[in-house]
């Protein structure tokens, strides 16, 4: 490959766990919750994950654990939030905090194992299209995986009678509790959906990207995720965006770091530019009141029971 | 009740013995009330009264905790609202229940059972809303409809279910007099074929138009049934209130002084993007006299009282001018210093934070009146403010250290208005100065704003209530869109050219030719 396929190559390795765990977070925070725990599920993710795989020598078990991993971990925040009517903001941060030391904890034994690498899932005919081909279809599996997502995404939230539930809830709970949905189960689905994409993204990381466990793995991903869908103002379409433009920073960095260039720049400044870049993008793509209005979830954060 | 049609008609709906107690109050006891069909039957009682809760638990919302519901003729226990839909019964609320960044096609989805086709739908509701003369396009956002149309969305929606019995709660309040009368004729029209309408209301003139039956409420209890033709204004009032109607005197007009307060073309873009921006607006209140601004919400009132408060200023410092100062740019203390008192719509939050006692509450305005030395604050003088107030607005609490969300609205808003009033300002802007506050507290503070201006206050009422400006005012000007209408002295106009105004049309010459948009 030459190096542009390259970069496009790893640019969209790096922004695929953003899709997923934002386009999940996504769909939760169009019913109301906003779960800060993204995280520390993905961390779970990633040791349920990488230990799965190791044990049973199969990815997609892995990946499978890893979901349930995240959404068991949402199921506790759903639990804390929607039952028990906990602060979402307050419940959210102490989940990532549970979740990064419960997986450190977990993943003491794994420290020095590696996985073998998975193979790559070529599309026929698609892949051998000359300079985007081999970048764009020949790729991991959970790459096919998100773009499916998004699209599936997209339907549900403005085709579907049940997206079109899940935005009237998120909106307000109050009113679609008057008209007879239950606001609370579909919360609950929701953040549970949220939960087990998290937890796919955190396998991601583990089982495909880095096929290792390391303590901190995530390294800020589930909050960049978070940060994504609010700048996003919670479009499909601008979470994709976000998510390949801080892929492509961070490899564009790293590349930077690798070859020298003969620029002097400190390597923590470079390290910290996709994070950097991405918000500053989006801050300026959402400026605008109006649509900020029109796709954020108005109920967001707020907790909601129904009258008895 | 003994009219022909009694042994005709079959009941739709009997309550019996519906009672329902919150943790700290009894909002039903022992209510029993029975509807027919092709009925319009009015329950009719005040703020607190417990007539929403009892509709809810009709609707399915809240569950009864004694008592039965029979409908048709049969015991049934409501457990939702899909349930009480499925039965047939429809409910329009006093607070939408619409979804803001929706539209109208996929608001009334929602509310359907199964998956219906958007195309269809939107079919359906023109056909409806041209048959009932309830004009509302399908494909439009709702948080760019007037209210008055949003309550056409509501009002389609339940119709599209074909219900048996609709409830409507307090569905007047947002309308122009114009866009009542058009809500009526629509509202005979159900009953003529059949439905059933439970109208909740506290305005008795209405109820007297349109309704064949009325229950009464108060403190959760029924006081009464009648037939709202066979009876006076009066006579309701005192089944609803337990004692008469007192009507606020309105002396003659006083000499009128110099100008308190002048805006000079004032225009502010809105900050909220389903806003209205204030275009132009030109107006002036002398010393003596109550200018009401009347209108539909959402036309501007908002970004009006923000820019006169001083809590949104404007960049012209010459655009408002309080009491001979150019003040556009002050910021609310500055504006008070020079003689403005200000009365919010929102109570808690605006009015008053509502944890705080009212001695603190008391504070936040008095302060510039001598409460202070040397930067410290003399608590014993305030609560003695607080506790005047108290006492010469009839304020009822435990007492100046009880918190201010402690008291029902009705008594707070007496003691705002107090508040303010004591510290004798020369200017007094006032928005919605009874909006939910009972009968006799309203008559009170109307009475309070009219002795005000007597001793020679300027007042400016902004309100949605026109019987309100119609009652309290000596001038009356109308606000649609963000522009405002010239004010016309009271004499000279009437509640159908004002009704007229607040769609925006005071260009037009003829106003009975013109058809009121909302």
């Amino acid at each position: 490959m030459d190096i542009f396929s390259s970069i496009l190559f790893a640019t969209i390795v790096a922004g695929t766990p953003l899709i997923i765990v934002a386009l999940g977070q996504l769909i939760a925070e169009k019913s109301g919750v906003l779960n800060l725990g993204a995280e520390g599920m993905m961390a779970m993710g990633a040791i349920a994950g990488f230990a799965v795989t190791l044990h049973s020598g199969n990815a997609w078990l892995g990946v499978l654990a890893g979901m349930a991993a995240g959404a068991a971990m949402s199921l506790i925040f759903a639990v804390v939030v929607l039952t028990l009517m906990g602060n979402q903001v307050a419940s959210g941060l102490a989940l990532s905090i549970l979740g990064v030391g419960l997986s450190a904890f977990i993943g003491k034994p794994y420290e020095s194992d590696i996985l073998p690498t998975v193979g790559a899932l070529r599309i026929p005919l698609l892949a051998d299209i000359p300079i985007i081909g081999a970048p764009l279809f020949n790729q991991q599996a959970l790459v096919y995986f998100s773009w499916l997502l998004f699209g599936g995404i997209v339907w549900f939230l403005y085709r579907s009678r049940s997206g079109l539930i899940l935005r009237a809830v998120g909106e307000s709970p109050a009113s679609a509790h008057s008209i007879g949905y239950q606001a609370i189960k579909i919360r609950y689905l929701a953040t549970l959906f949220g939960g087990a994409m998290a937890g796919i993204g955190g396998a991601f990381l583990s089982v495909f990207y880095t096929p290792l466990w390391v303590e901190g793995m995530v390294s800020g991903r589930g909050w960049i995720a978070i940060a994504l869908v609010v700048f996003a103002t919670w479009r499909p379409f601008r979470v994709l965006v976000g998510a390949y433009l801080f892929g492509g920073v961070m490899v564009a960095q790293l590349f930077v770091q690798g070859s020298g260039l003969g620029i002097n720049i400190p390597s923590q400044f470079l390290s910290a530019l996709p994070y950097l870049a991405t918000i500053i993008v989006l801050v300026i793509i959402s400026r605008d009141q109006n649509t900020v209005r029109l796709n954020a979830p108005v109920s967001l954060g707020q907790p909601f029971r129904p009258e008895a | 009740m003994t009219s022909a049609t009694d042994d005709e008609l079959a009941f739709r709906l009997e309550l019996e013995g519906i009672t329902k107690i919150y943790p700290s109050v009894i909002a039903n006891e022992d209510v029993s009330l029975k509807v027919r069909e092709g009925e319009i039957h009015a329950v009719l009682g005040e703020n607190g009264a417990g007539k929403s809760t009892l509709m809810k638990m009709i609707y399915g919302v809240a569950k009864p905790d004694a008592g039965q519901m029979k409908w048709q003729g049969e015991v049934v226990h409501v457990e939702n609202p899909a349930h009480a839909r499925s039965l047939g019964i429809g409910m329009v609320f006093q607070h939408f229940s619409l979804f803001e960044t929706l539209n109208v096609v996929e608001n009334v989805a929602l509310a359907l059972p199964g998956n219906p086709d958007l195309k269809e739908l939107a079919e359906q509701i023109t056909e409806v809303s041209n048959r009932y003369g309830l004009p509302v396009d399908p494909q439009r956002l709702v948080h760019a409809l007037s209210v008055g149309e949003r309550q056409r969305v509501e009002i389609i929606r339940c119709l599209l279910q074909n219900p048996k019995l609709l409830i409507m709660d307090e569905p007047t309040s947002v309308l122009t007099p114009q866009a009542v009368r058009k809500l009526f004729d629509t509202l005979r029209q159900l009953a003529a074929e059949g439905c059933s309408i439970l109208y909740i209301s506290h305005k008795l003139d209405e109820i007297q138009e349109l309704c064949h039956v009325a229950t009464v409420l108060r403190d959760g209890k029924v006081t009464g049934d009648c037939i709202p033709s066979q009876e006076t204004p009066k006579s309701m009032a005192s089944l609803m209130i337990g004692k008469e109607l007192p009507v606020p005197e309105h002396n003659a007009p006083v000499e009128l002084g110099e100008v308190r307060l002048q805006l000079n073309g004032l225009s502010k873009k809105s900050d909220d993007p389903f806003g209205s921006n204030l275009q132009d607006i030109e107006l002036e209140v002398r010393s003596g006299e109550i200018l009401g601004i009347a209108g539909v919400s959402g036309n501007g009132q908002q970004e009006l009282l923000y820019a006169l408060s001083g809590e949104k200023p404007v960049a012209e410092a010459d655009a408002v001018v309080i009491c001979g100062k150019p003040s556009g740019r002050d910021l609310p203390d500055r504006r008070r210093r020079n003689g403005m008192g200000f009365v919010p719509e929102e109570r808690l939050g605006r009015g008053a934070v509502p944890r705080m006692s009212l001695t603190e509450n008391a504070l936040l305005t008095a302060h510039n009146a001598g409460m202070l030395k040397h930067g410290m604050i003399q608590f014993d003088k305030i609560a003695q403010f607080a506790r005047k107030c108290i006492e010469a607005y009839n304020v009822k609490c435990g007492g100046e250290e009880h918190a201010a969300n402690s008291l029902s609205g009705g008594n707070l808003q007496k003691f705002i208005m107090g508040r303010e009033i004591l510290l004798a300002p020369k200017l007094l802007v006032v928005a919605q100065p009874t909006w939910g506050v009972d009968v006799g507290a309203a008559a009170f503070i109307r009475q309070a704003l009219i002795d005000l201006r007597n001793e020679g206050t300027a007042i400016l009422v902004i309100s949605e209530e026109l019987e309100e400006l119609f009652e309290i005012s000596d001038r009356i000007a109308v606000i649609a869109n963000g522009r405002l209408s010239p004010a016309k002295k009271l004499a000279d106009t009437n509640i159908d050219e004002i009704g007229v105004w607040m769609s925006g049309m005071w260009e037009q010459p003829a106003p009975a030719e013109v058809q009121a948009h909302a």
